[in-house]
């Protein structure tokens, strides 16, 4: 009896080590962490995650699957995020210039409150679409850490390229208009 | 008399206690039991813009009146639920403070099961034996020496 029981037991215990030891793997291989900023800007041009979340500046959802077949500009920001600041006038600039040939410049508001992220809209007078992602669980897909982080999706979804941190110089800004002529040409 | 007192105080304890349940919350306090969803800290020990943010919007809506647990959902219905520093008491959260305490049980029912096991496999102990009469004698000697 004592015996079985030893070994009832031990039997638990190493299938709880392989549970553990099975989790471990799974959540490493799952998780892209980092890896599509650096995927994009080594040319493999991986798939960009999707998502549905509600609209800051309407009423109702937006897919990025929706989008498909234009050419999108993903940009991660916060209302309290100051160099989201310096750059959401360029990227209004961006979306004004190039919607007409297909360029979507898409914003998503994260880890913040609604009514300063709609302030911030006013303030910076954003009017290209945003959507709102309070818990931020958009985040992880996309390896974001910070705020702000952009990703340059071609008309197909892929990343052709992405920006860690503010697009707020003039080799950033040759850098996007570059890639934004990339994904549109796609 | 003096049961007398003794009720007026425990009366006079039950309304402070049910005051303090449904008064209005204290920020402090507040701030120990939500999460900054940036740094993963609570409030109290962050001072990252958005906990700051969030602070500041505590000492308005307790301005405004709100109880504790409107607070909080007005937070998680902005941020979600993992901005609760502890899980909730329903739904999936429940199983948080669940599986503790069946972890806890189904520990001390093995243990029980193994104890059982264990102090029925221990051999009985030996019978009593007479002692020797020699020996018996011998010992007998060497303590009256030793007493005497």
């Amino acid at each position: 009896m004592a015996h079985r029981a030893r070994l009832v037991l031990q039997g638990v215990a190493v299938g709880l080590v392989v549970l553990l030891f099975a989790l471990l793997v799974w959540k490493l291989v799952s998780s892209p962490g980092g890896d599509l900023a650096a995927a994009a800007n080594r040319g493999d041009e991986p798939h960009a995650p999707g998502f549905t979340l509600p609209r800051l500046d309407r009423n109702g959802k937006l897919a990025l699957a929706s989008l498909r077949g234009k050419a999108v500009v993903v940009n991660f920001w916060a209302s309290w995020c100051i160099p989201c600041k310096d750059e959401a006038p360029y990227l209004e600039q961006v979306w004004r210039n190039r919607r007409a040939d297909g360029l979507v410049v898409l914003g998503v508001d994260a880890k913040d409150f609604r009514g300063d992220a709609r302030n911030f809209a006013r303030r910076y007078g954003v009017t290209f679409p945003l959507v709102y992602d309070g818990p931020g669980k958009t985040l992880s897909g996309y390896g974001v850490t910070g705020f702000p982080e952009t990703y340059v999706l071609d008309r197909e979804g892929r990343v052709v390229e992405a920006f860690v941190g503010a697009i707020n110089s003039d080799e950033d800004h040759v850098r996007l208009r570059s890639a934004v002529a990339r994904a549109l040409q796609s | 008399m003096r049961l007398g007192v003794v009720g007026v105080l425990a009366a006079l304890a039950l309304v402070a206690a049910a005051a303090a349940a449904g008064g209005r919350p204290n920020a402090s306090d507040l701030e120990g039991q939500l999460v900054c969803p940036v740094c993963q800290t609570t409030l109290d020990q962050s001072d990252a813009p958005i906990a700051l943010k969030m602070k500041a919007y505590i000492r308005r809506r307790i301005a405004a009146g709100d109880s504790a647990a409107q607070i909080k959902a007005a937070l998680v219905a902005q941020f979600g639920p993992g901005v609760l520093a502890t899980p909730s008491k329903s739904g999936f959260g429940l199983l948080a403070w669940l599986v503790p305490i069946l972890v806890v049980l189904g520990a001390g029912l093995v243990v029980g099961v193994l104890v059982r096991a264990w102090s029925k496999r221990r051999p009985p102990p030996p019978p009593d034996r007479p002692l020797d009469p020699d020996v018996e004698r011998r010992v007998d000697e060497e303590l009256a020496r030793f007493e005497g």
